[in-house]
């Protein structure tokens, strides 16, 4: 029990990890060009217009 | 700390909306920073961003055609999340910070919670699950998904991106109509509310507070509550803008991190630490 506590502490650091493994998984499948060509084009949806 | 956290708020807001030339012109920053979020709630089509949004990037990912897994949204999520926590919304958000200045005008008797707060908080969930997800996924203009919780809801777009747009760009203004005005009524009828209650739109509705407040738990960056030198005198209570208690503060999903219930306390057994619950480091 006492160990399940002391390890919360650090869940932080699987959590971040993971983060990092995702946007790696995320860069391999091209998923940050996708964002970058929504990002860069005025998202007429965002403004109300469209 | 109030003056600490106001001066991060603003130089964080300057520093990632500070592409001037979009202001002046009425064009928006297209550079090869947009490949990242911020960590708050910044919209991708304000004049000055240089970054993307973090919700308005994983509807981009959901918008794509068929269903696939956003992972590049999830680690942005994950990698903040588990850093800083709901420490984003009190700290790195724009929007947040606009609602922070506008509590602050002396009118009204104010508020820390809506009547019925105890339902009413889920809204934040239902914002996420119904327009971020399943409106992002399910609804359709023609044949292409929309992001719904841009199109719809989302009030840090209209002040941040539609307001400076539609001033600066003639050709904008002309094509403005009715859903321009909702989404410009929702902007208005939250600022009014943040004169009265703390933050509306981040205790009710916003799904970025929710996705964090999920991690509020284990994140790095704690509010740590020395229980041994507590005299239990409720003052952190009394200062917490959210009303939250004393075995809620820094645990709790809708604890912002601001650090209130840490200038309150006499004994200054609340401070700003490393990961572990408060229970655990006073039993540690």
């Amino acid at each position: 029990m006492d160990f399940w506590k002391r390890s919360r502490r650090y869940v932080w650091i699987g959590g971040a990890a993971l983060g990092i493994l995702f946007l790696g998984a995320g860069a391999l499948a091209g998923e940050f060009s996708v964002i970058w060509k929504k990002a860069v084009m005025i998202c007429l949806e965002c403004i109300g217009i469209g | 700390m109030k003056r600490l956290r106001l001066a991060v708020q603003l130089l964080f807001t300057i520093v990632t909306n500070g592409y001037l030339y979009g202001f002046l012109n009425g064009k928006i920053y297209r550079g090869s920073l947009k490949y990242a979020c911020v960590p708050g709630l910044n919209c991708y089509s304000c004049p000055g961003a240089v970054a993307s949004c973090p919700i308005g990037a994983l509807q981009a990912l959901l918008n794509r055609k068929g269903y696939q897994v956003p992972f590049a949204a999830l680690g942005f999520f994950f990698l903040f999340g588990s850093l800083l926590g709901r420490f984003v919304c009190g700290w790195l958000c724009p929007f947040g910070m606009v609602q922070d200045l506008l509590h602050r005008i002396p009118l009204f008797r104010k508020k820390k919670r809506l009547p019925f707060h105890h339902v009413l908080k889920y809204g934040k969930y239902a914002a996420l699950f119904l327009l971020v997800g399943a409106g992002s996924l399910f609804l359709f203009d023609g044949y292409a998904k929309i992001p719904a919780f841009c199109k719809y809801l989302c009030p840090s777009g209209t002040l941040f991106g539609a307001v400076p747009l539609l001033s600066a760009a003639e050709t904008l203004r002309s094509q403005a109509g009715g859903l321009f005005f909702w989404k410009l009524g929702i902007l208005l009828f939250l600022a009014g509310l943040s004169v009265k209650v703390y933050r509306p739109f981040c205790q009710y509705l916003c799904p970025l507070g929710a996705i964090y407040g999920w991690f509020n738990r284990f994140s790095l960056v704690q509010i740590r509550w020395e229980q041994e030198r507590c005299v239990s005198c409720s003052a952190c209570e009394r200062a917490c803008p959210l009303g939250l208690s004393r075995q809620e503060i820094s645990r709790s999903a809708e604890c912002i991190r601001c650090g209130k219930c840490a200038d309150a306390c006499p004994r200054k057994c609340l401070r700003f630490g490393g990961a572990g619950t408060p229970e655990e480091k006073a039993e540690g």
